[in-house]
């Protein structure tokens, strides 16, 4: 029987139980359809419930979980009552799954041709000798490097975005009639992102294949995906095709979700340009530094940058390019080989043992994940307080009162203060984590990547506290991110940094704007634009700016 | 619960192991512990007998009115025996378990906070004492200095030192590289601080089973010294020596050497059931089981 | 660094261990209070004897010195004399440690192949009922001493039962039949104690195994339950229980002292425990010497076995 939708999902709800026997619904009365090769995206933030679902199309999942309604139907035949041999014969090869993360997914023991070839081969479908022919085919489709040699090596061997893209020539190796892809490209570097992206399109459309695409990114799911379920709090918010919901967005979620998404402004403004009143609050001379363990390699190569009073300067690099250690040494958790750095125009002691207190005082250091980076056993008025008795010598009584206040000023119920950080919510913690920087009273707050671990609209929230924030204290942020869009929305001043230099600096609008330093046009050229064309001509661009730069 | 975890879950567990959580197993243990330990501070106190006492001239009379548990080899009360021996026992193993404690975990989390070529040394130093077998080690120092009080708790808690130093330093240093350590170091905070408040927090409810763990072990070995001859010297007894001195009349369809044996079996399965109800509850791991 | 760069550094380490150890050892037993001259005539003997007994032991010579001569004889088997009754150590320490060497080798033959399928057992699934069975037992037995479960072994199958002996002397006579009679008793002993740590440590690191992404991802692929454990986990999870196998390995040699007092089992560990127990020094230091060297190279030995089985570290990028 031949049905026009190939998979078909019916009411389904999947729970968790706590300790105690309380239900929680993780995924609520979700329906949908795919039809034969043709992408559906599931969008939704952390805990929307769109991993569990697509695992649930397989008949999967994860301990702690339960699948207590609904039915999956893949022509025809209800998944969710498969006994598990049958499950296993419909795994890996009806349906596949490419995993998130594909360094933790391949087992570190065994070849990648092995585990390529693996399940054509136990099931009898393809010999050993035509297994390894197609895995070799697929390796030339997804353009990876030396496709004859690569999969005899084991997986440690081989880099992130060529492991991905095995991971995709394991899952279509059987021919599956579906595709799940979860997240694939979320670990990858931004410019790796659109090749491996572009890889996967070319794929899916070569075999017609349908695929389940999950992920949270909305510009980047337009250009692969022909219909899109948003999902929140694991309930179908949107659902619909792409050309659709992206020009024409029904519900509020997914309009907040198209605001946040992380595109770039049509057009970037020239900031206001402020008098040069007081001088720079940190200059950065000809900084080359090194880690101990590696002297002879410099991780920042002749770094000058200075960071005015009030202004916020975006660091832009990918992994690799030195920003974050740029921002290490600044704050004194690093030693400089060669170069100073000045503070109000004095020369800042290296290190922070070395530092005074008023030195240490004026710059703080915000890290990006606020879950490890607050003491799960201290509790939010001891981690902010602490700040405030160290450098302005409070007592405990009078920090107690200005915590409160602080929890105010970043938007947070005063109660939190009793609570423990586990008790909080991930943008909750990184306001808190932000509020730990502003207790000391700085001058300048540096931002490692503080919005990076966040969901779109979260991130978007803390985007605007900090405005606030600098505008009511006159506070200078140094910004460091990996991601252009984000640092285009708030930053004044902008310094590209590559290998440890700095390609390319100035006003965001003269930096970002065309003419551009050839590296900042291929990170412009890797943002994915809000339309369902853009995939294909950014990757022809990319590929010229890159036979350019190599050139 | 899923699979793809956060850095900060393996060794931080939930925040507050709730006592309404006991499992009954787990209650029946802490409840035995607790009595048990009551035994020993007033064993003076609840033993019919004193523990030399020899009470009849035939060995190994049945249970009576007089000695519940009957006679021991020298006609001695066994009930008076086992609850002086629980006293010596449980007084050894607290306090070698307490020295142990308070100087690996001290000189653990140093290693581990100061880093660089301070832990280094200290951590080579404590490998190489660690390539030594506990049981040789203990011979060794008893055949030179003797088996007194002093020497045995000395020699064992040096050699749980070693033991307790490496799981001590292990849990310290991932907790060094956690971002809100190094958030304290960019404060500009001193390396007490760090410890005290930042390290020490985190630490207590692993470290609190690992105390279980090296109790139960410390009990084990005294018992396995006494057993030997070379722990507990007469007068005193502890619970290995009453074993010991019955054990031969096992021969002779003699069970009197069950009840001392036993009675250490139970208290350290009691320690390792309830640990393991610690470690359960609070979600925690510890590096290694050694 | 190339994997056999690592190997070598691993060894030379090794040695330097050694050696070490076998500083501590003399300096252990050489910090007697008093004077091993004194020990061996008695209290009352006259100064010009005990100096003649000094000269003769060599213990007027300064302490490196005499840390030296007794390395260099110990590593060319010259194990020297017992003080109590002056007869050569070399010729009762090799019977006793061949005796031992068989008990212990029993001991890990039956031993080391059951922890592991027992374990394998436990972690296949987990919270089920073989799982709890075999849970709830190790951790009673770790909690029980050496002896006991030895002594209750010698009640039920040498008292009551009548079986087997309960002492086990070994004539020369002994044949191989006579030899498992005895042996029986004293390795089940043995077996019981590393059984359980075995057992249970096996469990923890296959289920740790066992819920890493890629094992998750093997059941994506709809790879069955045998070959995902052969295939899939096991060649991961062969790095850590060979460190279990072999920790427990090196636990048996402070295991065995113990069960050869009990059964009076003619082997190097009851050798050391007279030798402790009479203050007769050179027998203590060459047997612990001995035990010692087993131990770190059985820890060596774990250690290359690791590296080896780890394939990020045999193949390098």
């Amino acid at each position: 029987m031949v049905s026009s939708q190939l998979l078909k999902v019916r009411h389904l709800d999947v729970s968790v139980y706590d300790r105690k026997g309380h239900e929680t619904k993780i995924v609520d009365d979700v329906s949908f359809d795919v039809q034969p090769g043709k992408v559906i995206a599931l969008i939704g933030e952390s805990g929307s419930g769109k991993t569990t679902i697509s695992l649930g199309c397989m008949g999967y999942t994860r301990p702690g979980c339960h699948l207590t309604r609904g039915t999956v139907e893949l022509d025809g035949v209800n998944v969710l009552d498969l006994s598990l041999p049958d499950l296993q014969k419909l795994r890996g090869r009806d349906i596949t799954y490419v995993a998130q993360s594909a360094a933790a997914s391949f087992n570190s023991a065994i070849k990648i041709d092995a585990q390529v070839t693996e399940i054509p081969i136990i099931t009898g479908s393809m010999t050993s000798k035509d297994a390894q022919k197609k895995a070799i085919q697929l390796y030339k489709s997804l353009e990876l490097p030396d496709p004859e040699h690569i999969g005899k090596r084991y997986p440690h061997q081989v880099s992130g975005g060529q492991l991905q893209r095995l991971m995709a020539a394991m899952a279509m190796i059987s021919d599956p009639r579906l595709l799940i892809l979860d997240e694939p490209t979320t670990a990858l570097d931004v410019t790796t992102q659109i090749e491996v992206l572009y890889s996967f399109k070319k794929l899916i459309k070569d075999n017609n294949t349908a695929a389940i695409y999950v992920t949270h990114d909305l510009s980047l799911v337009a250009q692969i995906a022909d219909h899109i379920l948003v999902l929140r709090d694991g309930k179908i918010v949107e659902y619909g095709n792409t050309e659709q919901i992206i020009s024409d967005p029904k519900h509020d979620y997914t309009k907040a979700l198209m605001a946040a998404a992380h595109i770039m402004p049509d057009h970037i403004q020239a900031p206001m340009i402020k008098p040069a009143e007081a001088p720079p609050i940190i200059e950065v001379k000809s900084v080359t530094a090194a880690y101990a363990s590696s002297a002879d390699i410099n991780v920042l190569e002749d770094i000058n940058l200075s960071i005015n009073p009030g202004e916020t300067v975006g660091i832009i690099g990918e992994s690799g390019s030195g920003k974050t250690t740029l921002g290490r040494l600044i704050s004194g958790l690093m030693n400089a080989k060669s170069g100073e750095v000045l503070l109000n125009g004095q020369p800042l002691s290296p290190s922070v043992q070395q530092r005074n207190l008023n030195e240490l005082q004026q710059i703080q250091f915000v890290f990006q994940m606020a879950d490890v980076a607050l003491n799960p056993r201290q509790r939010i008025n001891k981690i902010l307080g602490r700040p405030m008795m160290f450098y302005r010598g409070l007592t405990t009584s009078e920090a107690n009162k200005e915590v409160e206040r602080l929890l105010e000023r970043v938007e947070l119920q005063t109660e939190f203060a009793w609570r423990f950080p586990a008790e909080l919510s991930g943008g909750q913690r990184q306001r808190v984590n932000l509020a730990r920087a502003l207790a000391a009273e700085p001058k300048l707050i540096i931002c490692d990547e503080i919005t990076s671990a966040l969901d779109t609209v979260v991130s978007q929230q803390i985007l605007d506290l900090l405005e606030s924030l600098q505008n009511e204290f006159g506070l200078s942020y140094m910004f460091i991110t990996h991601d252009i869009a984000t640092v285009a929305k708030i930053a004044e001043r902008i310094a590209v940094m590559r290998l440890g230099r700095i390609v390319s600096q100035g006003m965001i609008s003269d930096v970002l704007t065309p003419p551009c330093h050839e590296y900042t046009q291929l990170l412009l050229n890797s943002i994915p634009e809000m339309r369902t064309d853009w995939l294909d001509e950014a990757v022809v661009e990319r590929r010229e700016l890159i036979k350019a730069m190599e050139a | 619960m899923t699979l793809h975890s956060h850095t900060s879950s393996t060794w931080f567990g939930r925040l507050r192991v709730n006592m309404e959580d006991l499992t009954p197993g787990a209650a029946i243990c802490l409840c035995f512990l607790i009595i048990v330990f009551f035994i020993g501070i007033f064993a003076p106190w609840i033993a019919p007998y004193d523990e030399a006492q020899i009470l009849t001239n035939d060995s190994f009379m049945p249970p009576s009115a007089e000695m519940w548990l009957g006679s021991d080899y020298l006609g001695r009360d066994v009930l008076s025996r086992l609850i002086y021996g629980i006293r010596i026992t449980l007084f050894l193993a607290l306090t070698i378990s307490f020295i142990s404690f308070l100087s690996g975990v001290g000189l653990g989390f140093l290693a581990a906070a100061f880093g660089g070529r301070i832990d280094n040394w200290m951590s080579r130093l404590n490998d190489a004492l660690l390539s030594f077998p506990s049981l040789m080690l203990a011979l060794i120092v008893i055949n030179s200095l003797g088996s007194s009080f002093m020497v045995l708790i000395f020699t064992i808690a040096f050699i749980d030192m070693t033991r307790v130093y490496r799981v001590a330093r292990a849990l310290a240093v991932n907790i060094m590289v956690m971002d809100y350590v190094e958030a304290a170091v960019v404060r500009g905070e001193n390396k007490w601080w760090i410890i005290c408040h930042e390290i020490l927090p985190n630490t207590v409810i692993p470290l609190a089973a690992e105390f279980g763990i090296r109790f139960t072990y410390t009990i084990l070995f005294i018992a396995a010294l006494s057993f030997l001859g070379l722990g507990v010297q007469p007068p005193q007894s502890d619970l290995g020596v009453m074993v010991k001195e019955n054990m031969q009349s096992l021969l002779y369809g003699e069970y009197t050497t069950l009840y001392p044996a036993i009675m250490i079996a139970m208290i350290a399965i009691s320690m390792n059931i309830f640990v393991d109800w610690l470690l359960l509850q609070s979600g925690t791991k510890l590096p290694e089981e050694v | 660094m190339s994997l056999l760069e690592i190997l070598v550094k691993r060894l030379l380490l090794g040695l330097g261990t050694l050696l070490f150890v076998s500083f501590l050892v003399f300096f252990g037993t050489e910090i007697l209070p008093g004077d091993v001259a004194y020990a061996i005539l008695g209290q009352g003997a006259t100064p010009e004897l005990v100096e003649q007994v000094r000269e003769r032991l060599g213990l007027n010579e300064p302490f490196h010195m005499r840390y030296w001569i007794w390395l260099t004889n110990f590593l060319t088997g010259n194990f020297g004399t017992s003080l109590a009754n002056g007869a050569d150590i070399g010729v009762e320490v090799s019977r006793r440690a061949m005796n031992t060497l068989i008990l212990a080798s029993c001991t890990a033959i039956v031993a080391v192949p059951l922890a592991i399928i027992l374990g394998l057992m436990a972690s296949i699934k987990p919270g089920g009922w073989i799982d709890r069975l075999i849970s709830s037992v190790s951790l009673a037995l770790i909690s029980l001493p050496d002896f006991l479960v030895a002594v209750i072994l010698v009640s039920i199958f040498a008292v009551k039962l009548r079986w087997l002996p309960a002492i086990a002397s070994i004539r020369p006579s002994y044949d191989f039949f006579d030899w498992i009679r005895i042996l029986i008793l004293p390795v089940m002993g043995l077996t019981f104690t590393i059984l359980a740590h075995m057992v249970r440590m096996t469990r923890s690191a296959v289920l740790n195994v066992l819920s890493s992404p890629a094992i998750e991802m093997a059941i994506l692929k709809g790879v069955p339950r045998r070959r995902l454990l052969v295939r899939h986990a096991l060649p991961n999870a062969l790095g850590p229980i060979i460190n279990v196998v072999a920790l427990n390995l090196a636990y048996l040699i402070s295991g065995v002292v113990v069960i050869e007092t009990l059964f009076n089992f003619p082997g190097l560990g009851r050798y050391m425990v007279e030798g402790v127990t009479n203050r007769d020094v050179p027998i203590v230091q060459t047997c612990a010497m001995i035990f010692c060297t087993f131990y770190v190279l059985l820890n060596i030995l774990a250690d290359i076995l690791s590296i080896i089985v780890n394939p990020r570290v045999r193949y390098k990028k």
